[in-house]
């Protein structure tokens, strides 16, 4: 059926056992973003050393997909540098953005290329975006503190 | 003849076609739009392909016949509500959004001495369970004006707490503006309390009727209000068509809210005056195909009945309910009884997100909303962020609600193998 390439099991074993969540008591940034249509929401905090990301960590609610989403990013993003995560960022939004016609990139986005299905269903690529976008910012902000 | 959805829905062409690699449709999203008879498409297109000119405006037969079609409109929906002062009385917008926007806008612009002036002393009542449309105009109406803004919360029911409604509308109240059915909840709101208390302070009551107006007879002289509106798209019409019905004296003494062409008596380089009611409210060449539409889709719900359609939705809530309160970990959010209460069903299933059980239903033909319903302050206090709304129309039937009932027990079983 077309709904498995959407819930994929990696995606819903992210949302029953989400990662890095539980923010953390200190952070360079904390960001909130909503998905206004559906009331998704997540709060992200960056801690930043030098350029190094050492530690993501959120909370929120939502669908499976915002959540494992997001879960699934911070594991990807700790641990790397601004720059690298810039480009793991600006490919998942270009997979999001594939409507099914691509399948991902794993050398950049391991896991999270299983969201490759998402973007056949333009309902829920905002979904699956909410945390990302929240990176986005988080690192922004966290840099302009620096 | 006797109500039949099965025959009703021959006469929606989009029921035709199939969804999701060839399932049937099961439509149950006429909350968010109504879909169209055959009749509201060919009277918005024969208004094209054979009458179309800008009415009120331009020397020749076309426009004649244009402004022929659109007043004719105007009659209609002023016999669909029963308006005392005729179809002057009956305003044409894009949108209920619009005609709620209106008033408070056109309420904004009130001069001092004008009864519907506003200031710091004043106070404006909605509800908790108002849809952003009818929250939002009044909640910055009040930010612009110092007006202060107040509301009936909800019982644990999700009624109207109407408990105190002497403490709520108080006697500096100057503007009441409450939903006549909750888009979220299905919670028809008792009025007639709220009318008296209004009036006895000298509030004029507006009443959001886009989840009624569709569903169930209305007749606005029973109701007492002293504004309607409501949307032709929920009402099997166009989209991009609304009405605001008003008292005559009320109208005469409302300012205008948007200027420009045909709504004005005489112009200067400095100065306007203003046309007689309508064309007061209507600047602009308006939405002419669509109000026609509006008319052919209120003159179908008149032939079949509103006290008909009512019955049919009635009887099909009840059957839903009681389907839906068999499931286990399913909640309906609104009242779990089918007394005062219209054919919006909404719901969360254990811990399921609407959206992937949403999703689900897609999966199966089966159309739903999720979400916060553009009720978002509701939807805080209820504890629910998102729930799963089903809304039953004339063309629905108990296969509608079977599916339904499948669909979310198919969810259940699909997410639950994790």
């Amino acid at each position: 059926m077309e709904l498995d390439s959407l819930y994929q099991e990696v995606i819903l074993d992210h949302y029953k056992h989400p990662q890095h969540k539980g923010l953390s008591p200190s952070y360079s940034a904390q960001v909130s973003h909503v998905n206004t249509s559906c009331g998704d929401e997540i709060t992200l905090n960056i801690n930043l050393e030098g350029d190094l990301i050492s530690e993501l960590t959120w909370d929120g609610q939502g669908c499976s997909i915002s959540q494992a989403s997001v879960s699934m990013m911070t594991d990807l993003l700790t641990g790397k540098s601004l720059e690298q995560a810039a480009v793991i960022v600006k490919s998942f939004s270009e997979l999001m953005a594939s409507k099914g016609t691509s399948v991902g990139d794993p050398l950049v986005l391991e896991d999270a290329v299983v969201f490759a299905g998402v973007s056949k269903f333009p309902g829920r690529v905002k979904c699956s975006l909410l945390g990302w976008m929240a990176f986005k910012d988080a690192a922004i902000q966290a840099q302009a503190k620096g | 003849m006797s109500f039949s959805a099965a025959q009703i829905r021959k006469d929606f062409p989009i029921f035709e076609r199939t969804v999701r690699e060839g399932k049937r449709l099961v439509y149950l999203d006429s909350g968010a739009t109504s879909q169209k008879p055959l009749a509201v498409i060919k009277a918005e297109s024969d208004f094209y392909r054979l009458h179309n000119a800008a009415a009120h405006r331009g020397a020749h037969q076309l426009a004649e016949e244009a402004t022929d079609a659109y007043e004719a409109a105007r009659e209609i929906v002023a016999t669909f509500l029963g308006a005392p002062g005729g179809a002057d009385e009956i305003i044409f917008t894009k949108s209920a959004t619009e005609s709620l926007n209106l008033l408070a806008y056109a309420i904004g612009n009130a001069p001092a001495g004008n009864r519907f002036a506003l200031d710091a002393g004043d106070r404006i009542v909605v509800t908790e369970m108002e849809h952003h449309a009818n929250l939002i105009p009044w909640q910055q109406l009040g930010a612009r004006t110092g007006a202060e803004l107040a509301w009936f919360s909800l019982t644990p029911d999700s009624r109207l707490d109407l408990s105190s409604i002497n403490d709520v509308i108080t006697s500096n109240t100057k503007i009441v503006s409450v939903t006549h059915q909750s888009n979220v909840l299905g919670t028809i709101n008792p009025l007639t309390g709220i009318v008296a208390r209004a009036h006895e302070v000298g509030a004029v009551v507006i009443l959001d009727a886009c989840q009624s107006v569709p569903h169930m007879a209305i007749d606005v002289k029973e109701l007492g209000v002293d504004f309607l509106a409501f949307s032709g798209h929920k009402a099997l019409g166009p989209t991009g068509i609304g009405v605001l019905w008003g008292h005559m004296d009320l109208l005469n003494e409302l300012p205008p809210f948007l200027f420009g062409g045909s709504m004005i008596d005489n112009v200067t380089m400095t100065t306007a005056t203003w046309a007689p009611v309508p064309a007061k409210f209507e600047a602009g060449v308006p939405n002419m195909a669509q109000a026609v539409g509006l008319g052919a889709a209120l003159n179908y719900l008149t032939d079949l009945g509103m006290d008909n359609v009512h019955a049919h939705e009635s009887a099909l809530t009840g059957y839903l309910l009681t389907k839906l309160n068999e499931i286990a970990d399913l909640r309906i959010v609104g009242p779990t009884t089918n007394v005062a209460r219209g054919a919006a069903l909404s719901f969360t299933v254990a811990d399921f997100h609407p959206h992937d059980l949403g999703q689900f239903l897609d999966s199966q033909g089966v159309a739903v909303r999720t979400g916060h319903h553009c009720a978002w302050p509701l939807a805080k206090s209820m504890g629910v962020p998102a729930s799963t709304r089903a809304s039953l129309y004339l063309y629905n039937d108990e296969n509608d609600c079977d599916a339904l009932v499948e669909g979310i027990l198919g969810a259940q079983k699909y997410f639950g193998r994790f």
